[in-house]
C-alpha cells in the first residue's frame, strides 16, 4: 500500500480520463431530493457532501435484473446460449463509502463460495472501487458496531479521505489502485504529513455483534420476534437498499419456443418468498420473515460464510416505511 | 396530544379495545406505528404532520388481529380507509373502534354511520403539493407525460413498499404473485414496472382514499401516489362516487347502469 495526496480538482480530471476510456462510472448524484448511485454522465452531477446514498452500489455488481441465458427450441432439442461475458464493461464505483466497499466481501462470498457465479465473478474482476471516507455520520450509521469503520479500506482499490478543504489522502491499496495511479501519475502529489484519523466521522459503537450472534443461536422461538415485527409491513425496501442482501428469483420470459432466463432481486420480507407449490408457507407470518432477515445477517452468514451479512450502513433504517430501526431492534433484542 | 392519550387510555381501561394502533416518535425524525396494549403506554401516542402512514393497513395483519379488537388513531385518510374496507366487506361493524382526529379534537367512533357522518363533515381535498403535481401532469402533452412516467417508473426496483403501505392492497395473493399464468412480469425491468404500477392504479380506481401512503413509503421517492390520486379524482368527476365516504357505496368500476355512457366504446 502506498499513500499519496490528490486535490479535488484532480479527482475530476481522473474521472474524466476514466470516462474517456469508456469506463462506466457509478457515482453519487443528486436525483430529486435524494442522493443515489447512478452512471455518471456529467461531472457536474457528482456529489460528495452527502452522508449516505439511498441505494448501495450493489446494483453495479448484482443488478436488479439480468439475463442469465437464452433458450431456443430446435426440433426436439433445446439450445441454450450462455450469456456472453466478453462485452461486460470495465466499471468504476466512485464515492462508495467504506461500508459499501466492505460489503463486497460478503456479497462475493455468497456468489463465489462452492460454485463460482461466472457473471458476478467477471463483473467484479472488471470493477475498480474508489471509496471516499466518511467525514460525517447520522444516527442510522452503525458501521463500528459490525467491525467496519468510517475510514476502513477493505474492499476499496483506492481510498480517498479529505484532509483539508480540497486536499485528499489517497491510499492506493491494490493492483487496480496502482493502475489508477499509473493512468495519471501527474495528478497525485506526495504523501501528506497528516494522518486521516482526525478527519473521520465519529461513529459510536452501539452493540456488540458477537454477543448478538451468540444470542441469536438460541433465539429461534423467542417471543421477541412476534412483538417486535408488529409494525413490519412486509415489503422488500430494506433488502433492496442493503449492500449485502443477495437473494434472487429466477424467471423465464418468452414462449415455449424461445426466450430468456432472468435473475431478479427477491426479498425474504415478501410473503411469496418461501411459498411452496403445495400452498404451504413455512414462514407464514411477517415476524418469521423478520426473524429470517436478522438470523441470516447475524447468525447464518457468519456461521456458513465467515462473513457478517451487515456492514452498518443504516440504509434499511432510513428506507423503512414503518421505521423498523435496525440498531434499536438489535439493542432491544440483546436486552430481551 | 393529551386528549388523544386520554381517549386511548380510557378505551383500554374500559375494555372497548385491546390495542390502540397509533403513531409515536420514531428514530431520526421519522414517525413509527405503535401498538399500545396497556394504559400506561398511551403516553407514547402522538400526532403531527409527519404521521403519513395509513394505519388501517394493519387491520388485515394476522399478528395484529391476534392482539384483539383494535382502536385506530385516525386522521381522515385512515377513517376513509376503514369505511372503504367496510364497503368491500373486509371488516364488520364492531370489529374496531376509531379515535378520529380533527382540529386537535379526538372523537371516539364505533358505528360506521358515525364514521360516515364524521367524514361527510370533513373536507377531503388533496394536499396542495399533490394537487399541484397532478395539475402539472395534466398540462403535459401525452408525450411529455409518457417521458415523465417512463423516467420515474424505470427507477422502481419492485420492493412493493407501495403495496405494503396501502390499506386497500389487502389481497392475500396479489396479481403479481400469480404465476399460472404469469400476468405481470416479475423482474423490475421497464415493462415489468409499467405493468405492475398500471395494474395497481387500475385496481385502485374508485377505491383509493388518496392518503398518499404509497408514495411516502417509496424508498426511491417515486411519486406513485399521483397515479392513483389522479384516477380517483377522475372517477369522482365522471361517476360522482368517492372512495371511503360511505359503507354502502357503489363501486364505479364494478357496478353497471343502463344509462352509463358508452361513447368510449369504439
Amino acid at each position: 500500500m502506498q499513500k499519496r495526496s490528490i486535490r479535488r480538482a484532480q479527482i475530476n480530471v481522473l474521472l474524466e480520463k476514466l470516462l474517456s476510456l469508456h469506463q462506466v462510472i457509478y457515482a453519487p448524484q443528486k436525483l430529486g431530493n435524494q442522493v443515489d448511485f447512478a452512471p455518471l454522465r456529467d461531472l457536474q452531477d457528482l456529489t460528495l457532501d452527502h452522508i449516505q446514498t439511498v441505494r448501495s452500489a450493489k446494483a453495479a455488481l448484482f443488478p436488479p435484473v439480468e439475463e442469465l441465458l437464452r433458450y431456443q427450441r430446435a426440433g426436439v432439442e433445446t439450445e441454450l446460449q450462455d450469456r456472453d461475458l466478453t462485452n461486460l464493461a470495465e466499471q468504476v464505483l466512485f464515492g462508495t463509502r467504506p461500508c459499501d466497499a466492505a460489503a463486497i466481501a460478503p456479497l462475493s462470498a455468497v456468489f463465489t463460495t462452492d460454485d463460482q457465479d461466472a457473471i458476478f465473478a467477471r463483473r467484479l474482476e472488471r470493477t475498480t472501487v474508489i471509496s471516499v471516507s466518511c467525514e460525517r455520520s447520522d444516527g442510522d450509521c452503525f458501521c463500528t458496531s459490525v467491525g467496519v469503520g468510517p475510514g476502513d479500506s477493505r474492499g476499496s482499490d483506492l481510498l480517498l479521505t479529505r484532509l483539508q478543504d480540497d486536499e485528499y489522502l489517497a491510499e492506493i491499496l491494490t493492483a487496480k489502485g496502482e493502475a489508477l495511479l499509473q493512468l495519471a501519475p501527474e495528478l497525485f502529489g506526495p504523501e501528506p504529513a497528516e494522518s486521516k484519523e482526525a478527519h473521520l466521522a465519529k461513529v459510536q459503537k452501539r452493540f456488540d455483534w458477537e454477543a448478538l450472534h451468540d444470542k441469536l443461536a438460541g433465539a429461534f422461538d423467542h417471543p421477541f420476534w412476534l412483538r417486535t415485527a408488529l409494525a413490519c409491513l412486509g415489503c422488500g425496501a430494506c433488502a433492496y437498499v442493503c449492500p449485502v442482501c443477495s437473494c434472487f428469483d429466477i424467471q423465464d420470459e418468452g414462449s415455449q419456443k424461445k426466450g430468456r432466463r432472468l435473475r431478479s432481486w427477491d426479498s425474504c420480507g415478501l410473503a411469496l418468498f418461501t411459498l411452496h407449490a403445495s400452498g404451504h408457507n413455512p414462514r407464514s407470518i411477517q415476524s418469521q420473515r423478520w426473524r429470517q432477515r436478522m438470523m441470516h445477517k447475524f447468525s447464518y452468514m457468519p456461521d456458513q460464510l465467515q462473513q457478517l451479512g451487515c456492514v452498518g450502513c443504516g440504509r434499511c433504517s432510513r428506507a423503512c416505511p414503518a421505521d423498523m430501526n435496525l440498531i434499536e431492534q438489535v439493542e432491544n433484542f440483546l436486552f430481551a | 396530544m393529551e386528549a388523544l392519550q386520554k381517549s386511548a387510555r380510557e378505551a383500554l381501561e374500559n375494555h372497548k379495545a385491546k390495542v390502540i394502533i397509533g403513531y409515536s416518535e420514531g428514530s431520526g425524525g421519522r414517525m413509527r406505528p405503535i401498538f399500545v396494549q396497556s394504559p400506561a403506554e398511551a403516553e407514547k401516542l402522538t400526532w403531527n404532520d409527519r404521521c403519513t402512514q395509513n394505519l388501517a393497513v394493519y387491520i388485515a395483519k394476522p399478528e395484529v388481529q391476534k392482539l384483539g379488537k383494535p382502536a385506530l388513531v385516525a386522521p381522515l385518510p385512515v377513517l376513509r380507509a376503514v369505511l372503504q374496507l367496510a364497503s368491500e366487506n373486509q371488516i364488520k361493524e364492531g370489529d374496531l373502534l376509531v379515535l378520529a382526529l380533527s382540529d386537535g379534537r379526538v372523537t371516539e367512533l364505533s358505528q360506521f354511520s358515525e364514521m360516515e357522518e364524521f367524514v361527510a363533515k370533513t373536507p377531503t381535498h388533496l394536499a396542495s403539493k399533490d394537487q399541484e403535481a397532478i395539475e402539472r401532469l395534466e398540462k403535459m402533452t401525452p408525450q411529455e407525460r409518457w417521458q415523465y412516467w417512463q423516467s420515474e417508473l424505470t427507477r422502481c426496483f419492485k420492493c412493493y413498499a407501495c403495496r405494503a403501505a396501502c390499506p386497500m392492497c389487502y389481497c392475500s395473493r396479489c396479481t403479481v404473485e400469480c404465476n399460472q399464468p404469469q400476468w405481470i412480469p416479475v423482474p423490475a425491468h421497464p415493462l415489468g414496472n409499467w405493468e405492475w404500477h398500471l395494474m395497481r392504479a387500475m385496481h385502485l380506481a374508485g377505491r383509493c382514499v388518496s392518503c398518499g401512503a404509497c408514495g411516502d413509503a417509496c424508498p426511491l421517492d417515486i411519486p406513485i401516489h399521483l397515479l392513483t390520486m389522479k384516477v380517483e379524482a377522475d372517477i369522482h368527476r365522471e361517476f360522482g362516487s368517492q372512495a371511503g365516504m360511505k359503507v354502502q357505496s357503489e363501486h364505479a368500476l364494478s357496478s353497471f347502469k343502463v344509462q352509463d355512457k358508452e361513447n368510449f366504446i369504439i
